[in-house]
């Protein structure tokens, strides 16, 4: 296990210039059978269910209604919010957002912080942030817990540390916690128990993630299994949740659907253990939320691909997408991996950085198959590879638009077609003399003969004898 | 021209075959160069039906592979090219399923012009006209042998097109159909994908060999060449794997062993 790679956003292969890690697969096998484990039993779970569609089509419809009406939601929740004495903060990025974060801890005096999932933390590698100005923050969410102990990054949205076997999480603990080896689950669950119980109590600060923000009530929804969210928001007296601009359902009404689609698609669950609906800060407690953008604006804007806003972090398609289960989270460089990170990764960070994730995918479509807001993230994957040929980016190369541009003309009348043809007959014959195989020729037979080259074409059979 | 009557998974609702209308053959231009007895199949599997079969003389490809591959102006002349050639006929059938999906699915993607999505709408996937237009599935056929089938993602997944290759195999007398087991996971071709992410769409095929081996079959099938094209260059490297053969569903449907 090696405990240093990836740890920080620079050592991401993608935001580099090449993609390694996204060409090879470079995933552990538990990560590849943990996830096909996991996406038969959801199949299992919904093929027993036959308004399955129906709710699909409704989370989409409730999603596409929010995202529609996001300006005028977001004012309403926050009225809601503001009215029982919640602290509503706006943060445009990241970067506001780690201000933000830091500037409440430093006016309460905050020496630690206690953790429930927040995706929107990992974007702002808050925990960094936080260690630099001398408050520590620790991950409550088991896998959350294991990657920050192993000083790696989540390699999965919903099971942050799929990677890891019961021995790595072993040997983690004994290296890191002192504590005797064992890989029995129960033993090892003891043990991070007994290792975050205290650090609730010690805590000054409890953070959290937002599943749904209900505009109606102005209440804030988290669901989690491990109770760490339910510990994280209510014992320390003050609570910092954050929420991307995304999570806004319209009413209280619209929440069973994705509760009911949630749980199932992303762990198998009929409902995760814990709902919290929070309507308010505790008395003599404090709330604050940020809601934040970071780049979901440019998606919001894009009407091609806007509904990806829609989409309710469960996981689905990791688990269903052939390259991730082979590749695993950290070959996508970021903190979004799989078919939805592909879309949404480089809307947020730039196509100058991440324009090579839309083509991480074979266009199979199992994620949208199983996505429970029904995004077509094929459809998407392919419009945004458009965008990437098309805009400055990391992927549009003058030398593959010459490519197709000479294509499009070979393929625009007869002869110059058959002409097409006799160059790759001929390359196709010659290839196979070839010593060494260059470019795509030599990344198609590292593992794969070539097509054996047949008699006459069929348009010249037909000519002859129709 | 077809209409989606229902997505995920799409159904679609097709107009009705009056007998003796003539079908114009797409023939992609890969099947055309490297794959021409799935073709001719093709052809004497419609004749068969009393179909009669045109050939334009003037197509050239679908243009899905500038399409997929994020150059939609290039993929738009040549659409616009199958849409000039096309253009006469009502019946539009092709023996691959990914190239059928890009007509019948993705031209309203490149250029949302009503008479090019109109004419994109006309194109059918082979044994989807066969079973869903013709109503037929029984070809006629005998063919002794243990054959699986491949069923390519965009067959499945953006036609919606499952059953009819497998009712059509079923009836062909002799042969023992085998499921391929994980049938539903992608073989890892995606066109330049191929390419593009070797290491990746390598580990994904060889996993779909592994399957095809244990399937037990003898023979491979599928109704995309292009899958195959993949799936059998992989076999090829291997003991095992040259024992299989590889063939379109067409060659089988009209084969009489």
């Amino acid at each position: 296990m090696n405990t240093d790679k990836h740890r920080s956003l620079e050592g991401a292969p993608f935001l580099k210039e090449k993609t390694p890690g996204l060409a090879e697969p470079t995933g552990s096998e538990a990560l590849g059978q943990s996830c096909e484990r996991s996406a038969k039993e959801v199949e299992a779970l919904f093929a027993g269910i036959p308004q399955w569609q129906d709710w699909r089509q409704a989370a989409h419809q409730i999603k596409q209604y929010a995202l529609a009406n996001l300006d005028r939601l977001l004012v309403e929740f926050e009225q809601k919010l503001t009215a029982k004495g919640v602290e509503v903060l706006f943060a445009a990025d990241a970067e506001e957002a780690n201000r933000l974060v830091i500037d409440i801890a430093q006016q309460h005096n905050v020496r630690s912080v206690v953790k429930g999932k927040t995706m929107v933390s990992e974007e702002m590698e808050l925990n960094h942030k936080l260690a630099d100005v001398g408050i520590r923050a620790l991950e409550t969410d088991l896998g959350e817990y294991l990657v920050q102990l192993a000083g790696q990054r989540p390699t999965h949205i919903v099971t942050p540390a799929l990677h890891l076997s019961a021995e790595d999480v072993g040997r983690l603990f004994a290296e890191k916690l002192d504590e005797p080896f064992t890989a029995e689950h129960r033993a090892l669950t003891d043990i991070a128990r007994r290792h975050l119980r205290e650090e609730y109590l010690k805590a000054d600060m409890g953070m959290s993630g937002v599943n749904f923000g209900v505009a109606e009530t102005g209440s804030i929804v988290i669901i989690e299994n491990e109770g760490n969210g339910g510990l994280s928001t209510s014992v320390p007296p003050l609570h910092v949740a954050l929420m991307g601009i995304e999570k806004i359902i319209p009413r209280i009404d619209d929440l069973p659907v994705f509760l009911n689609l949630l749980g199932r698609s992303g762990t198998g669950q009929k409902l995760t253990t814990y709902t919290h609906v929070i309507h308010g800060p505790a008395p003599d407690r404090e709330l604050v939320l940020i809601i934040i953008d970071n780049g979901r604006t440019n998606i919001l804007a894009d009407p091609h691909s806007r509904s990806a806003l829609g989409c309710i972090r469960c996981g689905a398609c990791l688990n269903h997408c052939p390259v991730y289960r082979r590749v695993g989270g950290w070959a996508y460089g970021w903190v979004y991996p799989g078919p939805i990170g592909s879309i949404i990764t480089p809307q947020m960070v730039g196509f100058d950085k991440a324009a090579k994730l839309p083509f991480a995918s074979s266009l199979c479509g199992a994620c949208s198959d199983i996505c429970p807001v029904k995004i077509d993230i094929p459809h998407q994957l392919v419009y945004l590879r458009k965008r990437g040929a098309n805009e400055p980016s990391s992927v549009n190369s003058w030398v593959e638009r010459l490519m197709w541009r000479s294509w499009a003309w070979a393929m625009g009348g007869s002869w110059r077609y058959r002409l097409a043809a006799m160059v790759a007959r001929l390359g196709v014959r010659l290839a196979r003399f070839l010593p060494w195989k260059p470019w795509y020729l030599g990344a198609w037979t590292r593992g794969r003969e070539l097509p054996e080259v047949p008699g006459p074409a069929f348009r010249k059979t037909w000519k002859d004898k129709p | 021209m077809i209409r989606l009557k229902q997505s995920s998974p799409p159904v679609w609702e097709y107009p009705k075959y009056e007998p003796g209308e003539p079908v114009a053959l797409f023939v992609p231009c890969y099947v055309d160069q490297f794959f021409p007895d799935a073709a001719r199949a093709t052809v004497e599997l419609l004749r068969r039906q009393n179909v009669p079969v045109v050939f334009p003389a003037e197509q050239t490809c679908c243009g899905q592979p500038a399409f997929n591959s994020g150059y939609w102006d290039e993929a738009r002349r040549v659409v616009h090219h199958f849409c000039d050639v096309f253009e006469p006929y009502r019946w539009i059938v092709g023996p691959s399923g990914s190239c059928t999906a890009m007509c019948r699915v993705f031209f309203e993607h490149v250029d949302p012009d009503p008479r090019i999505v109109e004419i994109g709408r006309r194109v059918v996937e082979l044994t989807e006209f066969l079973v869903e237009v013709l109503g037929v599935s029984d070809t006629g056929a005998s063919f002794p042998h243990k054959v699986t089938l491949h069923n390519g993602c965009h067959t499945r997944r953006e036609l919606g097109v499952v059953e009819p290759p497998v009712a059509l195999l079923e009836n062909v007398r002799g042969l023992e159909y085998c499921p391929l087991p994980d049938a539903e996971d992608c073989c890892g071709f995606g066109g330049t994908f191929s390419v593009k992410m070797p290491g990746t769409s390598l580990a994904m095929g060889q996993t779909k060999v592994e399957n095809v081996l244990r399937s037990g079959a003898e023979v491979l099938v599928s109704p995309d060449s292009s899958c195959l094209m993949h799936i059998g260059g992989i076999l090829q490297r291997s003991e095992a794997g040259r024992r299989i053969q590889v063939k379109h569903i067409a060659e089988i449907l009209v084969a009489d062993e």
